[in-house]
């Protein structure tokens, strides 16, 4: 089984430490680091899960997160959103637009595994 | 012998006449014929209800007892015809234009229709007045004693005649002096009466005293004998109580109501004042010719201790003349009833317009205006007021006892009367005259005329002799006949010295020191200008040169636009062309109700009057009442300066408001930018100190690549840190700044060194040493911070394949500028206005900084006193370090 992660995040030392744990976890790990086109790469990418961070470069990953729910196949698809604004207002605009897990900076690495694990057994049971 | 009752049928015959001379008079009038009743002869006849019973019979006893003094009461009413012709024009003038019904009224009119003056004006009268018609009532008892004495075989009971003759007296002024309400319409009927009244007086006066010279004396050489033997003609002349008493009647005869009635009230064309400027001395100087005569004749005559003031009908009769003796008596009869209707008449007027119909329309309230039976109310109160003025005569009479000389209790009313002398000429030729002066002058004449004249004059009972002779409560300054210890002076040239030199006093000072309101301005403009106001009260006409100024004064009232519509509707109306109409009255009138609709009625006539013509009102009343508007303005503007004062507060406050909520926006942006900044290299310490603690198994590369993320994430922590706490103080303008002297070269030496250390490629830095010898006197280390981020910034950032900076320094006048230019592509337009915002980054990629570098720049060049800012138009960045002047330091 091979378990896709698309992680978007500007920050490449938090790339880093992501991409390291999931690995491990076993999953396959994409990384992208803009904003502006990162909606076109979700779709093509087609990952089985998504981590967004919310401040990108060129587009928000609350817009992001607003136009993929608006693509067809992609209502359904887990996404954990990453945030370092400590903003409860963003995590009630996420909830807003389809967020299907959101999680503030700095996170534990066990918090981490734990999401990404619980999002992906929804995803498959349903 | 004439008996008793042949002179009552004769003075019951003689009423009669006098009721159908006054009915006939009416219905003549009534039907329009009445061309002879206003001649002039008549209205200078009827000016004689002057000569009463007292000056017929009472000038005898006068000059049988003071000599020549009697002459006074002649002397003044002469001089005052003869003298103040143009006085008493304007008094009439004045009292044809207002629709004066009294002396009352003139005044109340005169000081802003004032009732209050008018209530004094009215009491003042009938306290003067009800002696005098108790001593009509009195010389026709005693001359009808005089004939009962002579009669013995008749039963005359004094008593009952005199309540006979005041109830006919009050039934024939109510029959023929209340026919009509209005003024205006004069009582033609009571006044050709009156006319013939003094036709008989004179007659009969005349007819004795041409029997006394030529019957009794046996002409006049042998008369004028008598005279120089008689103690008349040894009577030596007090020249005070002359001067006094001619005044006096003079006074009187202006004052007095019932010669306000005939004189000003019943006039009926002002010319015939010119008839009677010399017709009325005449007729005083034919009265006057044989009192002394009578009176010598009949001292000579008569008894020692006859009544002197009966000469006139004991004279004749003791000689057996009953025929002269009877045209005598109906002389007295003549003067005593004609004073007394007339008197009536005006009292009434003026008790029922300011007494009873004021009492009567509050007691009502409002609607009583509204219904009709006001009229029959105000018909009912004169006559009423007329029958109870009568009464207080004859209750005077019966009270007093008729004891007294006729003269005295006359002297007396005379100097009462004339307390109202000083408001009345004050209003008549005085413009700063007030109802306040005129209230002071008559209260205060009024109490002195009482005090020192009327109560010793009374009697003993109501002034006992003690405080004559020692004053109220012993205070010798306040004797009645002496006040402030003047003694030695005749009582009256004393009490008329005091009373009408206090009240003038008080008049005028009262007058000077209170302020008139708006309409007694405008009557007292009216009452002193009263020959320069048009001759009809109403009734524009104008110039066409005037409608220009007519336009002008509309603009400013009704507002421009409003005035030119309705100047051009008029034209337009008249059929005109152009936006200025003709002043015909009618326009005028329309005009004066538009401006009336604005300014009020009063001041809209006074306006309209002031351009076409009738100057009635001058400048002065305008700048008045324009005063008074003004005051309304600015009250009305000062609430529109507070309330544009409330608006503009009210938008500050909403500007404050606006400001707070963009800071407190800018603090949510700048706080969640903060947590952003320090939350992102803590997420990696955190995730990767997680990793090296919990992988087992790690290779020893990768734990020595971890824990070098860490330590340069903790770095960028810390410089995080620093700079937020930089700007905070800086921020805070809690910052020390250290001035020392220093090198511009120097400092930027060391910037340049400390900004470019550990770069492996540093960028080239060109500059000019020869500009940079300036030596200054500033925080040297802040100014060098600014100069490490620029010239970092330029390291960080120029992406030209070989990065160079350039550093020039510009001296221009005095002013310091340090350029900062590199080779790069510089900043886009856009993000230029921005990148001195906190956290505020132009390209995406990271540069180790927070963004926080050029706001810091900023803030540290504004606490120096210089600036920091971005030079558009260079090829690369550039930025311009300007220093304050006086950074300089001098050399």
């Amino acid at each position: 089984m091979n378990r896709r992660v698309l992680l978007i995040e500007d920050e490449p030392n938090i790339t880093e430490a992501i991409r390291f744990l999931l690995t491990r976890d076993g999953w396959q790990v994409v990384t992208h680091a803009d904003g502006s086109d990162a909606v076109e790469v979700i779709s093509n990418e087609n990952p089985d899960l998504v981590i967004l961070d919310l401040m990108l470069p060129g587009k928000s990953g609350m817009e992001i997160l607003r136009e993929l729910r608006e693509l067809e196949g992609m209502e359904k698809l887990p996404v954990l959103m990453l945030t370092a604004r400590g903003q409860s207002r963003d995590r009630e605009m996420a909830e807003k637009a389809g967020v299907s897990r959101f999680m503030t900076k700095p996170f534990s690495n066990a918090e981490v595994l734990t999401a990404v694990r619980d999002l992906h057994a929804q995803a498959t049971q349903l | 012998m004439a008996s008793l009752n042949v002179l009552i049928l004769v003075c019951l015959g003689y009423v009669v006449l006098l009721f159908g001379v006054a009915f006939a008079a009416d219905r003549l009038a009534a039907a329009g014929r009445s061309t002879w009743l206003r001649s002039p002869l008549i209205y200078t006849l009827s000016l004689s209800i002057y000569c009463t019973a007292w000056t017929f019979y009472g000038a005898v006893g006068y000059a049988a007892r003071s000599g020549l003094e009697f002459v006074t009461i002649y002397l003044g009413p002469t001089l005052v015809m003869i003298g103040w012709w143009w006085g008493l024009r304007k008094l009439v003038r004045i009292g044809r234009s207002q629709r004066v019904t009294s002396i009352a009224d003139l005044i109340s009119s005169r000081y802003g229709k004032s009732n209050t003056l008018a209530i004094c004006v009215t009491i003042l009268a009938v306290i003067g007045v009800t002696p005098y018609i108790a001593l009509q009532l009195q010389s026709i008892t005693l001359s009808f004693s005089i004939f009962a004495e002579a009669d013995p075989g008749s039963h005359y009971y004094e008593g009952a005649s005199v309540f006979w003759v005041a109830a006919g007296l009050a039934v024939f002024a109510i029959l023929f002096g209340t026919r009509n309400l209005d003024a205006n319409e004069r009582h033609h009927g009571v006044v050709t009466a009156v006319a013939l009244e003094a036709v008989v007086k004179l007659v009969a006066l005349l007819a004795v005293g041409i029997f006394v010279v030529w019957g009794v004396a046996g002409g006049v050489g042998p008369t004028l004998d008598r005279i120089d033997a008689s103690e008349i003609g040894q009577w030596q002349v007090d020249r005070g109580r002359w001067a006094t008493i001619t005044f006096l009647s003079a006074a009187a005869f202006v004052c007095l109501p019932r010669m306000f009635q005939v004189m000003v009230v019943e006039n009926d064309d002002e010319r015939h004042l010119r008839t009677a400027a010399w017709a009325f001395p005449l007729y005083l100087l034919l009265m006057s010719l044989f009192v002394v005569p009578i009176a010598v004749v009949g001292l000579d005559l008569l008894p020692k201790g006859a009544n002197p003031d009966l000469f006139v009908l004991t004279v004749p009769l003791s000689q057996g003349q009953d025929g002269l003796a009877m045209l005598s008596f109906l002389g007295g009869f003549s003067s005593a009833t004609s004073m007394v209707i007339v008197a009536a008449m005006a009292l009434s007027t003026m008790v029922s317009n300011h007494i009873v119909i004021p009492i009567w329309l509050s007691s009502k309230g409002r609607g009583a205006v509204v219904s009709g039976d006001v009229r029959s109310v105000v018909l009912y109160a004169r006559r009423v007021s007329i029958a109870v003025i009568m009464a207080l005569g004859y209750f005077y009479y019966r009270l007093s006892g008729g004891g007294a000389a006729l003269a005295s209790i006359g002297l007396i009313a005379f100097a009462g009367i004339a307390q109202i002398l000083p408001a009345l000429v004050g209003g008549l030729f005085w413009r700063g005259a007030t109802r306040i002066g005129a209230l002071a002058g008559l209260t205060v004449g009024f109490v002195l005329w009482v005090y020192t004249l009327l109560l010793p004059g009374i009697g003993g009972e109501v002034m006992p002799q003690s405080v004559l002779d020692h004053g109220p409560f012993g205070w010798g300054w306040l004797r009645p006949q002496a006040l402030f210890d003047i003694a030695g002076l005749d009582p009256m040239v004393h009490a008329v010295m005091w009373s009408l030199s206090l009240n003038m006093a008080a008049f005028c000072i009262a007058s000077v020191l209170s302020f008139p309101r708006p309409l007694e301005r405008l009557q007292g403009a009216q009452f002193v200008n009263v020959f320069e106001h048009s001759a009809g009260p109403r009734g524009w006409s104008g110039s066409a040169a005037q409608s220009e100024d007519l336009m002008i004064m509309s603009q400013r009232i009704l507002g421009a636009r409003e005035a030119q519509e309705f100047f051009r509707a008029q034209t337009v109306e008249q059929g005109g062309r152009g936006g200025l109409p003709e002043p015909t009255p009618v326009f005028l009138e329309r005009l004066e109700r538009e401006l009336g609709g604005s300014v009020g009625a009063a001041a809209a006539h006074a306006m309209i009057g002031q351009i076409v013509g009738g100057s009635s009102v001058s400048v002065e009343d305008l700048l008045a009442v324009a005063d008074e508007s003004a005051q309304l303005l600015e009250y009305s503007s000062r609430l529109e300066a507070k309330s544009s004062e409330l608006s503009q507060t009210a938008l500050k406050l909403r500007e404050a408001n606006t400001k707070l909520t963009q800071i407190s926006l800018q603090k949510d942006a700048f706080l969640s930018q903060v947590s952003h900044e320090l939350r992102t290299p803590m997420t990696s310490i955190r995730a990767f100190s997680e990793i090296l603690r919990d992988t087992e198994g790690l290779g020893l590369e990768e734990q020595v690549r971890y824990s070098t993320i860490i330590h340069d994430e903790a770095l960028r922590l810390t410089r995080l840190l620093d700079d937020l706490l930089d700007l905070s103080v800086l921020e805070s303008g809690q910052v020390n700044l250290n001035r020392a002297r220093g090198d511009l070269g120097d400092v930027l030496e060391r910037s340049i060194s400390t900004a470019l250390a550990g770069w492996s490629n540093p960028l080239i830095v060109k500059r000019h040493f020869s500009n940079e010898r300036i030596v200054l006197y500033s925080d040297l280390d802040r100014l060098g911070q600014v100069f490490i981020n620029l010239i970092a910034n330029a390291q960080k950032y120029c992406d030209a394949p070989d990065p160079e900076l350039t550093i020039t320094v510009h001296d221009v006048w005095g002013q310091i500028m340090v350029d900062f230019v590199d080779n790069g592509s510089g900043i886009p337009s856009d993000a230029q206005s921005m990148i001195f915002e906190k956290f505020a980054r132009v390209s995406a990629e990271k540069a180790g900084g927070a963004g926080l570098g050029l706001a810091i720049c900023k803030e540290i060049m504004q606490r120096l006193g210089g600036d920091v800012s971005y030079l558009s138009g260079k090829e690369g960045a550039a930025f311009r370090v300007r220093l304050p002047k006086e950074e300089r330091a001098a050399m």
